[in-house]
């Protein structure tokens, strides 16, 4: 029997450096694939509003709830600061653009990395150890088309509109909690309250979201695509693709909100906040 | 050891009007480790071909190999004259329709009822009415032995049988020259068994189509098959063995030299008992 060496390709298959070089090519192929079936061909209609109906409908509820107890919390734990400097009237300011431009879409992208991003790489992971994918290429069908397009779009263009529901019923959660609970007078409230809130900071926001959907998508469809065999193997893919959204989400927030910033002042250098 | 069956039953293997309607050629496909090494075989239009083996031999590798599902190493198979590693996306699209693929676990779409399953190639890739179409399914699921009934039902309310029927109504919904079964009649009970492999003849002579049909049923093997092919696993082979063990006609199987082809054909476990014992001697 012929032991395996360095020249062996099987040895070679099993070097971490080219294992990396696999991986990371894999995802490429896999993105510039979905890029070219995006641009190229038509979604198939049918599979179209079911993932609408998943990833935007049925997640209203839980990115209302988040969106409603981060704009509760912000309210009590701003307040105390706000309170020691006079400046308890200012605490809509703060709620409101921590809201439109962190805390909403990454609370919204968060969430739908767990509800979505896992369902997604287990269904497709599923489809896979079941030979469902290989059944879609049989019958004619690219399963990157059939497939990850569809969920890709809605993921793109829905997670910016719940993260949009989930900055409204934060603002308004935080704004009763300041109003009535801390006893903030809610004429001046108001009146500061889009001080910091401008249509920049809002499109800043819609489009971190945009990204954040973008990314959900793609890591949790390659994540199952790459799933292993059996219910180990689909339970780990969807694990990942919570992980690594969950972590590319936080990275890139990082990313574009320095970028965004440097944006901002390179367009209007002699922008000054003003209370 | 002895040498491969494969020289000696050459009329099976050539067509005599050489129309070699599918040649797998040098075909290797490895993985993390070797699985097909130098395959080599040739099949004629309206041959029905098993092909047989252990358990990890590599023959549902070769079956999707075949259908460019999984890309050889190196190698080729051509369908036709056309290898189908080198089409683009909407070429491979057209030449795959020519091919009716059933799955192991049938690999119905759980999502869509068995109608959406059966009518899934027909609506994506032909033009025709719904009407046609609903006609096309009714006529299939007959054809398996499928009450039409059933079409508004999903995979998982179905069993294990009517969904292996279903699975071969979904393939031969399109009319395919090749028909290719990854083991049809595993996890079925006796009866059923016979159902799937009454099921593949008749789709045959139905439809005039070429089969492949990856089987460890002996039963099944001998009687569908016309010919049958028999790989081993490399890791029991010596590096200047070939993998295929025999290629002949189905009936002349049992008088094959090779006494490993004769101890899966007849189902003993000889040798491997020792090695089991060994085994759990050695941990």
């Amino acid at each position: 029997m012929a032991t395996a060496s360095k020249d062996d390709p099987a040895s070679k298959e099993l070097d971490p450096v080219y294992l990396a070089f696999v991986a990371i090519g894999g995802m490429v192929e896999f993105i510039l694939s979905l890029l070219l079936w995006l641009i190229t061909q038509r979604p198939y209609p049918k599979t179209l509003l079911p993932n609408f109906y998943q990833v935007g409908v049925r997640s209203v509820p839980v990115v209302s709830i988040t969106g409603m107890f981060i704009g509760m919390v912000l309210a009590v734990q701003t307040y105390d600061a706000f309170r020691t400097m006079k400046l308890e009237s200012r605490l809509g300011t703060v709620i409101n653009r921590s809201m439109v431009t962190e805390l909403g879409p990454v609370l919204a992208a968060t969430m739908m990395a767990g509800r979505i991003g896992g369902a997604m790489a287990a269904e497709i992971g599923t489809m896979k150890v079941t030979e469902q994918i290989d059944a879609l290429r049989c019958l004619g069908t690219n399963p990157i088309h059939y497939l990850v397009v569809p969920r890709f779009i809605a993921c793109v263009t829905l997670i910016p509109v719940l993260s949009i529901i989930a900055d409204f019923v934060g603002i308004l959660a935080g704004a009763l909690v300041s109003t009535t609970v801390l006893r903030v007078d809610s004429f001046y409230y108001w009146q500061h309250s889009n001080a910091l809130v401008g249509l920049w900071e809002v499109f800043t926001g819609l489009g971190k979201a945009t990204v954040f959907g973008a990314e959900i998508a793609i890591i949790s469809c390659y994540r199952g695509f790459q799933s292993g065999a059996g219910a180990e193997g689909v339970g780990r893919s969807a694990t990942q693709a919570f992980v690594q959204s969950f972590i590319a989400i936080l990275g890139t927030d990082f990313i574009l909100s320095v970028t965004f910033n440097n944006i901002y002042y390179s367009l209007w250098p002699d922008a000054e906040i003003e209370l | 050891m002895t040498g491969t069956d494969q020289p000696t039953v050459p009329e099976a293997v050539e067509d005599e009007n050489g129309d070699s309607f599918l040649r797998v050629e040098n075909v290797t496909v490895r993985f993390s480790q070797t699985v097909l090494r130098d395959i080599s075989f040739t099949i004629r239009r309206g041959q029905t071909l098993a092909i047989i083996g252990e358990s990890g031999c590599g023959k549902t590798v070769l079956l999707k190999t075949i259908m460019n599902l999984v890309q050889p190493s190196s190698g080729q198979v051509l369908f036709d004259g056309i290898n189908l590693a080198k089409l683009g996306e909407r070429a491979l699209t057209q030449q795959r329709l020519r091919f009716g693929f059933v799955f192991q676990g049938a690999a119905l779409f759980d999502s869509l009822t068995v109608y959406e399953n059966v009518a899934f190639a027909l609506r994506g890739h032909f033009s025709m009415t719904e009407s046609k179409i609903r006609q096309i399914v009714r006529d299939r699921l007959l054809e398996v032995g499928l009450s039409t009934d059933i079409v508004t039902r999903k995979p998982a309310e179905l069993s294990g049988g009517m969904r292996k029927r279903v699975g071969i109504a979904r393939a031969v919904a399109t009319n395919p020259e090749v028909m290719l079964y990854d083991e049809p009649t595993t996890g079925l009970d006796p009866i059923m068994s016979d159902v799937v492999n009454e099921l593949m003849i008749s789709t045959r002579t139905n439809h005039k189509v070429t089969s492949i049909v990856v089987t460890h049923d002996m039963k099944s093997a001998m009687k569908v098959a016309d010919r049958l092919i028999m790989l081993y696993p490399i890791s029991r082979l010596h590096p200047s063995e070939p993998q295929i063990l025999y290629d002949g006609p189905a009936n002349q199987v049992e008088r094959s030299s090779d006494p490993r082809v004769t101890q899966f054909v007849h189902g003993e476990a000889r040798d491997r008992l020792m090695e089991l014992s060994r085994s759990s001697f050695d941990g």
